[in-house]
C-alpha cells in the first residue's frame, strides 16, 4: 500500500508542478539568460540573501508561483559615462529590471535589460579622441538602485582601445548583494591584446553584454568521518591489487640477479682461460731471457 | 619457499619509503640542535611604574609594570627577568604595588580587576573582580598600617566606588559607592594617627568632595563638599598629607586645597607668577611632602608649598629631566631623585625633601647618545659597606630602555624597546675584503696561540670550568654565524627593527646582538603631544653590480603628528652604520606609501607617497627618477582600501598636480570602486603578495600527466568581509546574523575574479596571500570551531596550452604579454578544514627561487609558530584520492587540519605576545629564515623540504676525506704494483 500511495504522490506532485509551470510562461526576449532568476529559487529554509545554485528554469518559475508572497515591480536605473571630454559623466544608457521581493523581506532584481543610448557627434569624435591619446573610458552605476538619493557610485574603466571590434563591444558584470551593487566589471567582449593597436569601429554602436552576480555559497567541509569509516571499510575489498604472477611482481630483483650470476658464470669461466693462455708466452719468453745471459 | 625472504625485503623497503616521507613532513629538529641555528630574546616593554622590594625582604629585585601590559620581577644585580606574565592586551593594567611584603598586586582593566601574585615566583595567589563602572584612572592603595584589621586591606578606588580587599586572600571586605553623579575619586589617602581614610574626589568640571570613611567598616564619617569658581581640569596631586593641589580648567592656576580641617579652605595661584616663560603643556607630580614639580617639555621647577599660602620655586633646571617620587629613608627623612641631562653626560643628584636646597649625591653618569632623554626615574637606596645609604636609580629612556644608575656608572641596561616593534626590513651583510693585514696576524697570533692551547686541554679533558667556558665563547665569537660579513649561503644579514620610539635597530641574525642603533633625531619629539610616529621601514638603496661600493640604505617614513594631514617625515640610514644619511620633512601629508619596484640609476629604489588630497608624490626627487618613472607610468596603478567606508578604489596616474611646478607631483583618476553595502558587509582584511616573492612555475603538473596554469597576477588582492554584527567578539552574533564574504580582486581594473560567502562564520580573520592561492582563518560559529580555508586560482585561458607540437610551431600564448584589461578566465578551486588553534599572525615562508615546497606559519594563541605544510591545505585533497594523485602527494581529505607536535618551530619557546613573522629567502633555495616578534624576538632558520641543496651540519666531512685519501692511494699503489709486475713480466 505504502509505496503506491508514495508513487501517486509522486504523481500529484509532478503534475502540480508541471501546472504551476504552465500557468507562467515568459515571452520575454532575453540578452543573455544568465543569472536574472537569482534568488526566486531561494528556499525558505535560508534565511540568508539568496545565493542560489543553479535550479533548473522550470522548477524557478514553479517556485515564483507558487510562493505567491513575491512582488514585483518594475524599476529603471542609468548607466552614465565619462568620455573623458571634460563633461562628466553623462547618462549613457537605461537598465531595466524587475525588484522581486522575496517572502522574507530580501529583495532582488531579475529580468535585467539594458538599452544603450545613441552616441551623439561630438560623443563620437571625443571617443575617437580616446582612442587616440590610449585614455579610459569610464562608466558608472549608482551603488544603491532602490535610493538613488545615495551619491555613492560604483566606478569602472577601461582602455578605450579594448573595446572596438566591429562595433563597439562591452562586457558588463554587475555583482549583486540584494538592491546593492558592490561592483560593476566593464570590459571588453574578447581580448586586449597589449600594445594595444588603434582600431577605428565600424560601426558606432554599442553592443553590450549584461550578467548579473551574486556571491556563490562556500563549499561546506562535509563531516567526513563517516564517509572515511566507509571507505575503510571498502578499503580492504576494492582496493586489494589483482594477484600478479611472480614474474610481474619480482622482475626487477631477478634480472640484476641474473645479470650478476651471468657475470660471475662467465668470470669464472674466463679465469682457467686466460690462466691457460698467460701460461704459454711466459714459458716462451723464460728461454729467450735465458739466452741473453 | 623464496616468497617469505622476498616478503620482508618489501616490508622492509616500505618500511624505509615511509619512513622516509614521514621525515619530509616532520622537520623538527634535534634536542641538541636546539639553540645553534636560533635565537630567543626575552624582553618587557617600557616600564612605567616601578616597585621596589623593601630592605627587609633581602632580595634585590624589582617589580615592573610595562606598556606592553607586562608584569615582571627583575634582578637588581644584572637586569635578568626573575618571572614575567604576559596580560592580555584587553586586560590593561593600571596600577601596582607591593603588600605583606610578598605579595605583588596588579590593579588592570579599568580597576575591576584585582590580582595577587606570589613574590619570589610569579604564581598568582588570588584574583578578584569588583563590580565598578570601568575607570580611567583608578588607584590602588595599601593601607600601611597593621592595626586597622588582622589582615592588611587593599583600597581600589574607581569611578565613584571604593572597596576595600583584604590582601591575604582577596576577599571584598567592605564596598562603597558614593552617591554623587559623576564623582572620580582622584585621591586616597590615609591618616598616620586614626583609621581613617580620606578619599577625595572630583564630580562635574568644579564639585570637589572629600568623605572620611572608616577604614575598618567603610562607613562614611564625614561628607564634604565644596564648589570651586574657574572649575577643574581633572589633574590633581597630593602636596602633603593636608594639601591636595588641583589644576583648574583653564590650566591656568593651581588650587591649594587644605583637606583635613572641618571645611575645605582653598587658595588659587596663578601658574605664571610662579614660572614665567610657560610655554605648551605641562605635567604636575608629586614628589614628596611639601614639595611637587612642574614639567613643561623642556624645563622641570620644584615648587615647595607654604601651607594653602602660596608656593615657591626652589630650583630650576633647564635642560631636559626627570624627577622620581619619594623614597623614605629614615623616620622623618624623605629623599627623591633628579636626572637632569648636562651636555653628553647625566647628572643624577638625590635630595632630601626637607632641605630641598642641598644634595647627598651628585654624580655624573656616561650614557649611550642613542638612547634620547630620561624619561622615568625610579629611585632605590641600599646600605653601603660604611653602614651609609647608598642611593641607586632605574632610568627609563626615550628609546623605552632601562638602566641601573649606581655609583656614577650604567650597571646594566636593557634595550627594552625591541619588545614594542613597528616594522622589519632586512639587509645584506658586507662582502668580505681579500687579504688580511699583516698588524691584524700579529695581533691575533698570541689570541690564536691562546685558544689553541684552550682547545687542546679541552680535548684533553684538562680545562676547569672557566676554561670550559672561555672555549664556548671562543667558540661562538669565531664560529661562522656570527661573522661580519655575507656568506655564501646568505644566512648572515642584518634585520633591521623599528621600534614605536622611533628609534631603529640593527640585529644580526647569527646571535640576535644589535650592531647598531639610533633614535631618529627627526622623529623625536616633544614629550607632551605633537609626537611623531614612525611608520614603515623599507629598504631605500640596495646596491649591485656598478655601484656595489656603496652602502646599502633603509628608509624609514613616519608623520609628524597623529591626526592625518600632518606632514611626513623622512629619514634615510645607512644599514652597515646605522648613520642618518638624510632626513626631510615632506610639505604635503602622508596617507599611503607604495615602493615601486623601480630603481634609478643610483639604485634607489622609487616610492610614490599618496596625500591626502589624493596627489602621488615621486620619491627620490631625482631627474634620473622621474625618467624611469615617466616610461612607466602609464602602466601603473595604485589603489586605496577605505575601512571607515567600506570602499575600495582604484586609481590611475596623470602627468600634472595642483601643485604647480612640482614635477614629482602628480594627479590621480579613479578608475573603479567597489562599494561595500555597510548594512552587511564591513572590510575586515585585505591582503596581497608579498613584493619580493618569487614564483618558481606557472604551471602545475597534477596526477593525470595534465597541466593546470596557475594564475599568478601580482594585482591579485583578498579582501574578506564580515556582518557588522559579526565584527565584535567571538558570541556576540548569532550564526544565522554572521556571514564573511571572500573577494580575490583585481587591482589594476577592479574585477571581482572571485567572491564567495561563508555563513554562520565570523572574524577574526587572518588571511596569506601567495602565488595562486589564499588562505584565510576564521570562526565557524555553527561548527564551534576554527576554520581555515584555502582559494587556489588557475587560469583557463592557457589551458589549452598542452600540445607539444603546438609548443614547437610556437603557437601557444605563453609568452604573450599579459594584460590586465583582457577578460580573464579563471577557475576556482576551494576548501575548507577546521583548525583547533585561534591565530595570532599568519605568514608563508619565502625560498629565493620558489622551488621549495611552502610552509605555512601560523602564530597561534600561545604565542608558539606551527609550520604547516601547504599541502594539507590543497583544495584537490578527496576522501578516496585515486593511485595516481597519491603519486603527487595529495594527502587523503580530513575533517580537520592536523597539528604535530614537533611542527612547531619554535620548539620549547614562547614568544610572548607575538605580532608578526617574518620569512626572509636566504641565498640557499632550500632554507628560509624566519624572524618572530612580540614582546619577545625569536629568530631560526626553516628547511621546509629538508636541506636538499647543502650537506647538514652532522656531515662527517673527515670520513669523506678520508675515504678519498684510501682511494688515491690506493689507486696510486694497485698501479705502482701493475707497473712493476708488467716490468717484471717483460723481463721475463
Amino acid at each position: 500500500m505504502a509505496p503506491l500511495r508514495r508513487a501517486l504522490l509522486a504523481l500529484a506532485g509532478l503534475l502540480l508542478l508541471s501546472l504551476a509551470a504552465s500557468a507562467f510562461q515568459s515571452d520575454e526576449l532575453l540578452l543573455n539568460d544568465d543569472e536574472e532568476f537569482e534568488g526566486v529559487g531561494a528556499r525558505p529554509s535560508s534565511p540568508l540573501p539568496p545565493a542560489a545554485p543553479a535550479v533548473s528554469s522550470r522548477r524557478r518559475s514553479a517556485d515564483a508561483s507558487s510562493t505567491g508572497a513575491a512582488e514585483s515591480n518594475a524599476m529603471q536605473f542609468t548607466l552614465e559615462h565619462d568620455l573623458g571630454a571634460g563633461k562628466g559623466f553623462v547618462p549613457a544608457g537605461t537598465f531595466s529590471a524587475r525588484l522581486k521581493t522575496s517572502a522574507h523581506g530580501t529583495q532582488t532584481l531579475t529580468k535585467l535589460r539594458f538599452t544603450r543610448n545613441e552616441l551623439a557627434e561630438d560623443d563620437k569624435d571625443a571617443f575617437k579622441k580616446l582612442l587616440q591619446e590610449d585614455g579610459f573610458y569610464t562608466i558608472r552605476l549608482p551603488s544603491n538602485v532602490l535610493d538613488t538619493t545615495r551619491k555613492d557610485n560604483v566606478v569602472s574603466s577601461i582602455k578605450a582601445r579594448c573595446i572596438p571590434r566591429d562595433s563597439l563591444d562591452e562586457h558588463i558584470v554587475i555583482h549583486m548583494d540584494g538592491v546593492n551593487i558592490l561592483a560593476v566589471n566593464y570590459g571588453s567582449v574578447g581580448g586586449c591584446q597589449y600594445p594595444r593597436p588603434i582600431k577605428l569601429p565600424s560601426k558606432w554602436t554599442f553592443n553590450s553584454y549584461t550578467i548579473l552576480k551574486t556571491a556563490e555559497l562556500a563549499p561546506r567541509t562535509p563531516s567526513f568521518a563517516d564517509q572515511l569509516i566507509e571507505a575503510d571499510n571498502g578499503l580492504g575489498e576494492v582496493m586489494k591489487p589483482p594477484e600478479k604472477s611472480f614474474w610481474a611482481k619480482y622482475w626487477m630483483y631477478i634480472i640484476p640477479l641474473g645479470l650478476i650470476v651471468m657475470n660471475a658464470v662467465t668470470a669464472a669461466a674466463n679465469i682457467p682461460e686466460e690462466a691457460a693462455g698467460q701460461g704459454q708466452p711466459g714459458a716462451q719468453r723464460a728461454p729467450a731471457a735465458a739466452r741473453r745471459r | 619457499m623464496a616468497a617469505p625472504p622476498h616478503h620482508s625485503l618489501l616490508i622492509l623497503l616500505t618500511g624505509l619509503l615511509v619512513v622516509a616521507f614521514l621525515s619530509t613532513l616532520a622537520a623538527a629538529i634535534y634536542e641538541d640542535q636546539v639553540g645553534l641555528a636560533d635565537w630567543h630574546q626575552k624582553y618587557i616593554g617600557k616600564v612605567k611604574q616601578a616597585v621596589y622590594h623593601s630592605q627587609k625582604s633581602g632580595r634585590r629585585r624589582v617589580v615592573v609594570l610595562t606598556e606592553e601590559n607586562v608584569i615582571s620581577s627583575l634582578d637588581l644585580r644584572s637586569g635578568d627577568i626573575f618571572w614575567r606574565h604576559v596580560i592580555d592586551k584587553n586586560d590593561p593594567l593600571d596600577q601596582l604595588s607591593l603588600s605583606l611584603g610578598k605579595y605583588v598586586l596588579s590593579l588592570s582593566s579599568g580597576g575591576t580587576i584585582l590580582r595577587a601574585w606570589n613574590l619570589p615566583d610569579g604564581q598568582m595567589i588570588w584574583e578578584t573582580n569588583l563590580q565598578t563602572s570601568t575607570s580611567s584612572n583608578p588607584q590602588l592603595h595599601v593601607l600601611s598600617n597593621n592595626k586597622v584589621a588582622k589582615d592588611n586591606l587593599v583600597l581600589i578606588s574607581a569611578g565613584r566606588w571604593m572597596y576595600a580587599v583584604s590582601s591575604i586572600d582577596g576577599s571584598i571586605s567592605w564596598e562603597k559607592e558614593f552617591s554623587l553623579d559623576g564623582l572620580e575619586i582622584k585621591q586616597v589617602l590615609q591618616s598616620p594617627e586614626s583609621d581613617i581614610v580620606y578619599a577625595i574626589g572630583i564630580a562635574g568640571s568644579s564639585k570637589l568632595a572629600l568623605y572620611h570613611l572608616s577604614a575598618k567598616t567603610g562607613e562614611i564619617l564625614k561628607d564634604i563638599q565644596e564648589s570651586l569658581p574657574g572649575g577643574l581640569c581633572g589633574e590633581t596631586v597630593l602636596g602633603s598629607d593636608n594639601l591636595l593641589v588641583a589644576l583648574n580648567k583653564a590650566r591656568s592656576s593651581l588650587f591649594l586645597i587644605d583637606f583635613k580641617g572641618d571645611r575645605i579652605s582653598y587658595n588659587k595661584v596663578h601658574i605664571s607668577d610662579l614660572v614665567q616663560d610657560l610655554s605648551g603643556t605641562f605635567k604636575l607630580q608629586t614628589v614628596s611632602n611639601g614639595v611637587i614639580a612642574l614639567q613643561t617639555f623642556s624645563t622641570i621647577s620644584l615648587l615647595k608649598l607654604k601651607g594653602t599660602d602660596g608656593l615657591e620655586v626652589v630650583q630650576r633646571f633647564d635642560q631636559p629631566a626627570a624627577v622620581s617620587d619619594a623614597l623614605t629613608i629614615s623616620e622623618k627623612d624623605d629623599a627623591f631623585a633628579i636626572m637632569q641631562h648636562v651636555g653628553s653626560q647625566i647628572e643624577f643628584i638625590v635630595k632630601f625633601t626637607n632641605d630641598v636646597s642641598s644634595e647627598i649625591i651628585r654624580e655624573n653618569v656616561n650614557i649611550d647618545q642613542h638612547r634620547g632623554n630620561v624619561e622615568k626615574v625610579f629611585l632605590n637606596s641600599y646600605i653601603r659597606t660604611d653602614k651609609s645609604h647608598g642611593f641607586r636609580a632605574l632610568v627609563v629612556m626615550e628609546d623605552h630602555s632601562l638602566l641601573l644608575i649606581q655609583q656614577g656608572e650604567v650597571v646594566w641596561s636593557r634595550e627594552d624597546g625591541l619588545a614594542s616593534i613597528v616594522d622589519v626590513t632586512t639587509s645584506e651583510l658586507p662582502v668580505e675584503k681579500d687579504g688580511v693585514s699583516v698588524a691584524d696576524v700579529e695581533h691575533n697570533l698570541f689570541e690564536w696561540l691562546k685558544g689553541h692551547m684552550l682547545k687542546l686541554k679541552g680535548t684533553l679533558m684538562l680545562a676547569n670550568a672557566d676554561e670550559v667556558a672561555a672555549i664556548q665563547a671562543l667558540r661562538l665569537k669565531s664560529s661562522e654565524k656570527n661573522k661580519m660579513t655575507r656568506d655564501h649561503n646568505g644566512f648572515r644579514k642584518l634585520l633591521i627593527v623599528l621600534t614605536k620610539a622611533g628609534k631603529v635597530m640593527a640585529l644580526h641574525t647569527g646571535d640576535g646582538r644589535i650592531i647598531w642603533s639610533n633614535l631618529l633625531p627627526s622623529f623625536r619629539g616633544s614629550r607632551f603631544g605633537g609626537m611623531p610616529s614612525a611608520l614603515r621601514i623599507y629598504q631605500w638603496q640596495v646596491p649591485h653590480h656598478s655601484i656595489m661600493r656603496e652602502n646599502p640604505s633603509v628608509l624609514v617614513v613616519g608623520k609628524s603628528g597623529a591626526e592625518s594631514s600632518a606632514p611626513g617625515v623622512f629619514s634615510i640610514l645607512d644599514s652597515y652604520s646605522g648613520e642618518e644619511l638624510n632626513s626631510m620633512r615632506l610639505d604635503h601629508s602622508l596617507v599611503q606609501i607604495i615602493p615601486l619596484t623601480l630603481k634609478d640609476l643610483s639604485e634607489q629604489r622609487l616610492h610614490l607617497i599618496v596625500d591626502s588630497n589624493s596627489n602621488a608624490h615621486l620619491y627620490p626627487k631625482s631627474p634620473d627618477s622621474l625618467n624611469a618613472f615617466l616610461h612607466e607610468m602609464s602602466n601603473l596603478y595604485f589603489y586605496s582600501v577605505d575601512i571607515q567606508t567600506n570602499v575600495i578604489r582604484g586609481y590611475s596616474l596623470h602627468k600634472s598636480c595642483d601643485v604647480k611646478g612640482d614635477e614629482y607631483c602628480f594627479s590621480t583618476k579613479e578608475l573603479w570602486s567597489i562599494i561595500f553595502p555597510s548594512d552587511s558587509e564591513r572590510i575586515a582584511i585585505t591582503e596581497t603578495r608579498k613584493m619580493n616573492e618569487v614564483v618558481h612555475t606557472q604551471a602545475k603538473i597534477i596526477g593525470d600527466h595534465d597541466v593546470m596554469y596557475k594564475y599568478l597576477s601580482k594585482n591579485l588582492v583578498f579582501v574578506a568581509t564580515v556582518s557588522p554584527k559579526a565584527a565584535g567578539n567571538i558570541g556576540s552574533a548569532l550564526p544565522e546574523e554572521a556571514s564573511l564574504v571572500a573577494y580575490l580582486i583585481d587591482a589594476v581594473t577592479g574585477r571581482i575574479l572571485h567572491r564567495v560567502t561563508h555563513h554562520g562564520a565570523q572574524g577574526p580573520v587572518h588571511a596569506v596571500l601567495s602565488e595562486n592561492w589564499v588562505v584565510y582563518h576564521y570562526f565557524n560559529l555553527r561548527a564551534h570551531r576554527f576554520e581555515m580555508a584555502v582559494i587556489e586560482i588557475y587560469d583557463q585561458s592557457r589551458a589549452d596550452n598542452k600540445d607539444v607540437m603546438k609548443l614547437i610551431v610556437g603557437k601557444h600564448n605563453l609568452s604573450a604579454p599579459i594584460t590586465s584589461f583582457a577578460r580573464p578566465e579563471v577557475a576556482v578551486k576551494s576548501q575548507s578544514y577546521f583548525f583547533t588553534h585561534s591565530v595570532k599572525a599568519m605568514s608563508v615562508t619565502q625560498t629565493a627561487k620558489g622551488i621549495t615546497s611552502k610552509q605555512l606559519l601560523i602564530g597561534t594563541i600561545g604565542d608558539q609558530v606551527l609550520a604547516l605544510d601547504k599541502r594539507y591545505l590543497d583544495p584537490r585533497r578527496s576522501a578516496n584520492p585515486t593511485q595516481q594523485e597519491k603519486e603527487e602527494g595529495i594527502i587523503p581529505l580530513t575533517d580537520s587540519l592536523p597539528i604535530n607536535p614537533q611542527s612547531f618551530v619554535t620548539h620549547s619557546h614562547q614568544v610572548e605576545a607575538l605580532r608578526g613573522i617574518v620569512s626572509i629567502p636566504a641565498k640557499l633555495e632550500s632554507t628560509t629564515l624566519v624572524f618572530t616578534y612580540g614582546v619577545d624576538l625569536f629568530y631560526t632558520q626553516l628547511a621546509p623540504s629538508r636541506t636538499y641543496d647543502s650537506l647538514t651540519d652532522e656531515f662527517s666531512y673527515a670520513l669523506l676525506l678520508i675515504t678519498i685519501v684510501v682511494l688515491v692511494a690506493a689507486i696510486i699503489f694497485t698501479w705502482i704494483w701493475s707497473e712493476k709486475k708488467e716490468l717484471r713480466d717483460k723481463w721475463r
